[in-house]
């Protein structure tokens, strides 16, 4: 854009990914926005206790913003709140936690700012409203976000044809560097041997099918939860800083008002 | 770039937090025009803190011995003690002479996202001060941010099982400020004020 452009205003809603200081009062914050992809942006004078932004520019907010272009960074023009999903995970440390890690990986898994990606926004939202509301053990969304964000970045993982040669399975034998699970002839040295029944957990987990991913035990919830972390890295250069410090025991039983609120 | 001990002085300052590169310049100047006497005192000050000033064994206050100030006054209750993120709050919380209990300085607050998690704070010496059944009321007055009320609520489950009454600062509204200019979030904390948090 040249210099001589007048700074065009633009809107669009998102939910903030996360937020970092600059100067004494303002912030930069990354926003998954719904039309224009990733947005990095400075909101000046947050940082203030008078400020007009108030808490809606921290993360897990889900704002409606209006934005001006600039040349490096846009700025926030105005913000009003449209979900506050910090509010609801806050309370209960491994929906917190997890909840950290979907933005992290959000924001990780879309490289390119203003690049739409109107599925990953989809899947942020779906993840933070199903903790906020419990609706679904914390751990099992996290992972669930996580194998439906690596489909969306391109990756998605094979788990039941051959990831190498395509052939039917199920296979026994799973390669996080070929993707998936792999045919015996297919097989690169060093595959892993996880239970099949983890193997089922992840695709119920990919499909969405609540009842038989929530119906699985611990031992394949640790195991299946190893899997998807263990390929989550393999894509990205380097890891997730929120991943190793998600909290997977169980949550708070859900409260009587969620419960109502639940559609 | 500058010669040597000038550019030297300028890249230290330049590491201080919230200090940037023209701050630092602008700082480094002042002080080659400052009398000798202001620039001693402030070496002096910075030599003293370095040498004296320590955390407390107690509570990880900052301290002048082996125990901080509060720590050492018999005149404080061990029965109620408040947690917070950094001495700071410490300071900030004496001000308002509200409170006559203990302190515990955890030395900041969860973050995930930056890498820190509870066992980076002073979480397990605070489980170890709580093991002798002295305290029976803990109040957590962590900041009024994300981080802040994580880094509560999980103090809270992980407490919950001692029997102590919990209980969270009424935080988020700036003390004197006017409601009309507070968010709807912010305000809304503000109004739940100090709740008993149930573990
Ligand atoms: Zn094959
Ligand atoms: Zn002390």
């Amino acid at each position: 854009m040249s210099a001589h452009t007048p700074k065009a205003l633009y809107r669009d809603e998102g939910i903030v990914l996360r937020t970092q200081k600059l100067g004494e009062a303002d912030r930069i914050i990354t926003v998954l926005t719904r039309r224009t992809g990733k947005v990095r942006a400075v909101a000046k004078g947050v940082r203030r206790t008078k400020s007009k932004f108030g808490a809606r520019l921290e993360p897990f907010t889900h704002v409606d913003l209006q934005l001006y272009t600039g040349r490096n960074l846009d700025i926030v023009s105005q913000a009003e709140s449209i979900r506050a999903y910090g509010q609801e995970v806050v309370a209960d440390y491994p929906a917190y936690t997890a909840g950290t890690a979907v933005l992290e990986t959000a924001d990780r898994l879309t490289a390119e700012e203003k690049e739409p990606s109107l599925r990953m926004f989809l899947l942020v939202v779906g993840a933070l409203r199903a903790l906020g509301e419990k609706s679904h053990p914390a751990p099992l969304v996290l992972d669930a976000f996580l194998l439906r964000a690596m489909s969306v970045a391109g990756w998605e993982p094979a788990l039941a044809e051959c990831a190498r040669c395509g052939e039917a399975g199920p296979h026994r034998h799973f390669s996080v560097p070929a993707g998936g699970t792999v045919c015996p002839a297919c097989r690169p040295t060093g595959s892993a041997m996880p239970s099949p029944v983890t193997i089922e957990l992840l695709d119920s987990l990919l499909t969405g099918d609540w009842a038989r991913a929530e119906a699985s035990q611990g031992i394949n919830r640790r195991e299946g939860s190893g899997l998807v972390a263990a390929m989550l890295q393999w894509h990205l250069e380097r890891g997730l800083r929120s991943l190793p410090l998600v909290d997977r025991s169980e949550s708070a039983p859900r409260r009587e008002a969620s419960l109502l609120s639940e559609a | 770039m500058y010669e040597g001990a000038v550019q030297d002085l300028i890249d230290e300052l330049g590491r201080l937090p919230g200090v940037g590169p023209k701050s630092a310049q602008r700082i480094a100047f002042h002080l080659l025009s400052a009398e000798s006497a202001d620039v001693t005192r402030l070496v002096a000050a910075l030599t003293r803190v370095q040498e004296s000033v320590r955390f407390c064994v107690t509570c990880y206050n900052v301290a002048e011995a082996e125990q901080c100030r509060i720590c050492r006054d018999p005149r404080r209750v061990d029965d109620v003690l408040c947690v917070v993120e950094e001495p700071k709050d410490v300071v900030a919380i004496e001000r308002t002479r509200e409170f006559r209990g203990r302190y515990h300085v955890l030395g900041g607050a969860i973050s995930p996202i930056d890498g820190v998690g509870p066992d980076d704070l002073r979480v397990k010496e605070l489980m170890t001060r709580l093991m002798n059944g002295a305290v029976t009321e803990l109040i957590i007055a962590t900041d009024p941010n994300l981080e802040g009320e994580a880094t509560a609520a999980y103090l809270a489950r992980l407490v919950g099982p001692m029997g102590l009454a919990v209980s969270r600062l009424a935080s988020g509204l700036p003390v004197g400020g006017d409601l009309e200019y507070a968010d709807e979030v912010t305000l809304g904390r503000a109004f739940e004020g100090r709740r008993r948090i149930d573990a």
